[in-house]
C-alpha cells in the first residue's frame, strides 16, 4: 500500500519462516532503512553482499545477482520491486533482476507499493497528485504464485510515521503534510485492496472452475458509444476494464431510424471503427427507435455482463418528464452492471 | 466547490493533429494545447501504433494499446483541464509516417505539430519529420521539448 506499513518485515518473517521449514533463504537485497524492528527480524539471516556504485557522487548500494545467482539459494528475499538500478548495472530495473533469478529456478519473495503498478500510474496520478515515476508492468503481479497484502489504516501509519519508525522525524514531518495524508493513503490502501481483490478473483476463476463454470461468470462488456468524441474516451475505459476482468469487449453505436449523420459525426463514427479494430473488438450497430430496448436485446443475446455508458446529455426536463435514461437502464437490464464513463477533468477542485 | 464548464468540440471548429508515440513531452503537450486554445480549435491528440510486419494490418495490438491508454488519457485529461476540446485517436500504420498518413487522408486537419523526441527516445526520426514537413496536406509545426 504504502512506505512503512511493514512489507519488508512481512518478507522477513515469510524468509524466516521458511527457514524454520528447512528451506535455504538468503536475503539478496534488503533496503537500508534504519527500522529497527526490521533490522531485528533480518538478525541472523544470510545476507549476499551487496554491490556497491557510483552515481553523481553518492556511493549507492544494488543487489549483486550473479552473487545471488551463484550462491543458489531455495528462497531469495529481495526488497523493492519497483527499485532503479543505478547507471551501468546489467538491468535497468530491479524487477528485471528478479526476472533473472527466477529463470535459474530460485524463488523469490520481494515487495512493492501499490502506487508502482504501471496500469494503476494514470489513476494514482488522479488520486494523489503525484506522478510515481518508478513503475513496474502487470505482468509481474500476475506471474507471481502469490500476492499478500500489507494493510494497514492510514491512521496507524500515521501514527507509526510520528513515531518514527518509518522516517528519521525531520522526514517524517514533511512526509506527513505530503503524500502521508489520511486522504492520500485512504485512497492508496482502496487501490490496494481493489487490486489484491482482483488477483485473487482472476486465480480463482482459472484455478478453481471448470470450462463450464467459467462459462457461466465470464464477463462480457459493452461500451455504448455515439459518433461524439467522448466516445472514444468511454471505448477505452471500457477496453482496459474488460482487460482488467478477463473479458471480452463490444462496441455498439444504436442509430435512429432515418438519422443523417453530420460531417463531424460521420468522421467521429468511422475513427470508432478503426479504434474498435486497434482494440480487437467487434463494433455493432444497430438501428432502433429506442436505445434501451436495443441495449437489452443485445445485451441478452451477446451474454453482456457490464454495459459501459457516457454521462447521459439530457435535459433536466426530459429527465422529469420522460425519465432519465440511466435509471431506465437501470431498471430494463437487471444483472447487469452499469458504468458511467465520467470525464475525469469534470472533477471538482478541492477548495483551498 | 468549484466546478469547470465542460469544453465541447463544435461542428467546423479548426482541429489540429498531434501525432505522437512512445511519450509526449510535456512541454510539447502545453505547446499544443496552448496553440489550440488561441486558435478555439480541437486537439486531437493521436497515438501511433506501428504494426509489425508478421502481422495482418488489421491485427489488434493489445499491449501497445495497454502503453497507449494511459497516455490518451493524461492528454486528453490535461487539454479537458486547460478548457481545449479533444478528440484522440489512436491510428496505426506499418510505420509511423504510413499510420499519420492514413489518419489525414481520412480526416481533415488544418494544423498539425508533430513532437520531435529527445535523442533516443521513441517517436518520429529527422528524417520522419522531413518526410512530414514535405508531406503533409496542412501547415505542419515541429516542436522540441524543452531541455
Amino acid at each position: 500500500m504504502a512506505a512503512g506499513v511493514g512489507k519488508t518485515y512481512r518478507m522477513l518473517q515469510e524468509g524466516r519462516q521458511a527457514q524454520e521449514e528447512g528451506r535455504d533463504v538468503v536475503i539478496g537485497y534488503l533496503e537500508p532503512h534504519e527500522r529497527p524492528e526490521t533490522e531485528a527480524q533480518a538478525r541472523g539471516m544470510e545476507v549476499v553482499p551487496h554491490l556497491r556504485a557510483e552515481h553523481g557522487g553518492l556511493e549507492l548500494n544494488e543487489m549483486d545477482v550473479d552473487a545471488v545467482i551463484r550462491r543458489a539459494p531455495e528462497l531469495a528475499l529481495v526488497d523493492e520491486l519497483a527499485h532503479t538500478n543505478a547507471p551501468g548495472m546489467r538491468n535497468e530495473k530491479r524487477y528485471q533482476d528478479i526476472d533473472e533469478i527466477l529463470d535459474t529456478g530460485i524463488d523469490v519473495i520481494s515487495t512493492v507499493n501499490v502506487q508502482h503498478l504501471e496500469s494503476l500510474n494514470d489513476e494514482v496520478f488522479e488520486l494523489t497528485g503525484v506522478r510515481v515515476r518508478e513503475t513496474f508492468p502487470d505482468r509481474i503481479l500476475d506471474e507471481a504464485d502469490e500476492v499478500v497484502l500489507v494493510d494497514l489504516t492510514p491512521e496507524a501509519l500515521q501514527e507509526r510515521l510520528r513515531v518514527g519508525k518509518v522516517y528519521r522525524p525531520d522526514r517524517a514531518e514533511a512526509a506527513l503534510l505530503n503524500f502521508f495524508t489520511g486522504e492520500n493513503l485512504s485512497r492508496l490502501r482502496e487501490l490496494a485492496l481493489r487490486e489484491v481483490a482482483e488477483d485473487v478473483e482472476s486465480r480463482r476463476k482459472h484455478a478453481v472452475l471448470d470450462p463450464l463454470s467459467q462459462q457461466a461468470i465470464a464477463e462480457r462488456v459493452l461500451a455504448l458509444v455515439e459518433p461524439q468524441p467522448k466516445s472514444q474516451r468511454i471505448m477505452r475505459r471500457a477496453w482496459r476494464s474488460a482487460e482488467r476482468l478477463g473479458a471480452q469487449m463490444d462496441a455498439m453505436w444504436v442509430r435512429r431510424p432515418g438519422y443523417r449523420l453530420s460531417h463531424d459525426e460521420e468522421i467521429s463514427l468511422a475513427a470508432l471503427r478503426r479504434l474498435a479494430v486497434v482494440l480487437g473488438a467487434p463494433f455493432l450497430e444497430e438501428e432502433a427507435d429506442d436505445l434501451v430496448s436495443a441495449v437489452r436485446r443485445v445485451a441478452y443475446e451477446r451474454g453482456t455482463t457490464y454495459v459501459f455508458v457516457g454521462t447521459p446529455d439530457e435535459s433536466r426536463r426530459r429527465e422529469i418528464f420522460g425519465g432519465s435514461l440511466l435509471s431506465r437502464m437501470v431498471r430494463e437490464l437487471p444483472g447487469i452492471d452499469i458504468r458511467v464513463v465520467a470525464n475525469r477533468a469534470d472533477r471538482p477542485e478541492p477548495e483551498p | 466547490m468549484r466546478w469547470r464548464h465542460r469544453p465541447s468540440a463544435r461542428d467546423g471548429a479548426p482541429r489540429i493533429l498531434v501525432p505522437f508515440a512512445g511519450s509526449l513531452d510535456q512541454s510539447v503537450l502545453d505547446a499544443a494545447i496552448r496553440i489550440a486554445r488561441a486558435e478555439d480549435a480541437v486537439l486531437v491528440p493521436a497515438y501511433l501504433l506501428v504494426v509489425p510486419l508478421q502481422y495482418e494490418e488489421d491485427s489488434p495490438l493489445r499491449d501497445q494499446v495497454k502503453l497507449a491508454m494511459p497516455l490518451l488519457e493524461a492528454v486528453e485529461r490535461a487539454a479537458l483541464k486547460a478548457g481545449v476540446p479533444v478528440d484522440a485517436r489512436i491510428e496505426k500504420g506499418r510505420t509511423l509516417t504510413h499510420a499519420v498518413k492514413r489518419l489525414w487522408e481520412v480526416e481533415d486537419f488544418d494544423r498539425i505539430v508533430a513532437p520531435a523526441p529527445p535523442p533516443g527516445r521513441e517517436g518520429f526520426t529527422p528524417k520522419e519529420l522531413t518526410w512530414l514537413l514535405t508531406n503533409s496536406p496542412t501547415e505542419t509545426v515541429v516542436l522540441k521539448p524543452a531541455a
